[in-house]
């Protein structure tokens, strides 16, 4: 019989493990949420993540080796993103009389929030190397990330400020928007998916398909507009 | 379900190939979902074989987060000591893209449509 020093050695190399915890945490996190019917403060991302972090320090297991599991997950947004197509396509009707809300919508949505965070960042006196990686946090992680990297940022933080934005926008979305008596799940959904992306976008899947579709178009759109629009708000406002 | 991941897949591949190739500051899975849609919209027959597999995806989009999530707890230190103040911008600035956002969105549905014929 194997001893146990030497069966956590196999299992710690191998990307099983962090694969199956991962898909059990979010097993959990997401029953947990279904029992309580979906109410925003039970995402299942940050459950998930609640329920990971201490196995892992527990473990005493770094992100890197997590991750040699976790990557095949992660990879999977990729091709998640492309079958957004199929949502769009199928709401393609209301969308072509509604071209107008969304284009002024994505432009008022996205300048804010590059341009409010831009600010709010000079008025706590953030060093500037955080000001710059904070300026694309609203669009989806790999634009960010290439945006924050061009402009002088750091892109490990602004990975980190682009997933907490997510949750941020996927919590808050649905008490603002009850707050406000927007029964509207077309501008409801727009805004989660301009302000907090895909995760934001995976919020209003959960809550209404026809705000998912419209989360989904606001994501991909910001995505383009974000990259042009940054580097202008930074030269106008830092 | 294969011949769903194959196009999905296969959508992001020319998607990557067209933006690092030509520059472009979009990521491929966007130009991937565009191209999917022109797709569609020549071959509207498709969308019913797509389905299966794609609402699986859809309904689990939060689960296809939690490792870059779990990324956040990890790097927690690249927040350093402006953590507190970092939070509060993140969860105001984000407050107002979404009253930016949906504000606009329901003031224009209804100047359009007060002014459309």
């Amino acid at each position: 019989m194997t001893d146990v020093a030497s069966l956590w050695s196999y299992l710690a190399t191998s990307p099983l493990i962090w694969l199956t915890t991962t898909i059990l945490a979010y097993l959990v996190a997401d029953g947990v949420a279904r029992q309580l019917g979906n109410p925003p403060w039970a995402n299942p991302v940050l459950l998930s993540v609640l329920l990971i972090a201490p196995v892992l320090w527990l473990t005493q297991t770094d992100y890197t080796a997590y991750f040699e599991g976790a990557q095949f997950i992660h990879f999977l947004l990729g091709p998640a993103t492309v079958a957004l197509a199929l949502p769009l396509w199928d709401n393609r009707d209301t969308i072509r009389t509604s071209v107008a809300p969304i284009v002024l919508a994505l432009l008022a949505g996205s300048i804010v929030a590059a341009g409010s965070a831009i600010l709010l960042a000079r008025a706590f006196g953030l060093p500037m190397e955080v000001l710059l990686s904070l300026a694309p946090k609203s669009t989806t992680a790999p634009v960010a990330l290439g945006i924050s990297e061009a402009i002088g940022g750091i892109p490990a933080l602004t990975a980190v400020l682009v997933i907490m934005t997510g949750i941020i926008g996927a919590v808050t979305v649905t008490p603002l928007m009850n707050l406000l008596r927007i029964t509207d799940w077309r501008a409801r959904g727009f805004a989660a998916g301009v302000a907090a992306h895909g995760i934001g976008t995976a919020r209003a899947f959960q809550v209404n398909p026809v705000a998912g579709a419209y989360a989904g178009i606001a994501m991909a759109l910001n995505a383009l507009l974000t990259s042009l629009i940054v580097p202008l708000l930074v030269r106008w406002l830092v | 379900m294969l011949h769903t991941l194959g196009l999905l897949l296969g959508c992001q591949l020319l998607g990557e190939v067209t933006a690092r190739g030509f520059g472009l500051p979009m990521p491929g899975p966007v130009l991937g979902l565009a191209l999917l849609v022109l797709i569609l919209s020549a071959m509207p027959t498709l969308a019913e074989r797509l389905r299966p597999t794609t609402t699986v995806i859809l309904a689990n989009l939060s689960f296809l987060f939690v490792p870059a999530g779990v990324g956040v707890i990890g790097n927690f230190e690249v927040l350093s000591e402006d953590g507190i103040a970092l939070l509060a911008i993140l969860t105001l600035s984000t407050v107002l893209s979404m009253l930016a956002a949906v504000g606009t969105f329901i003031g224009v549905r209804h100047a359009t449509e007060r002014w459309a014929p």
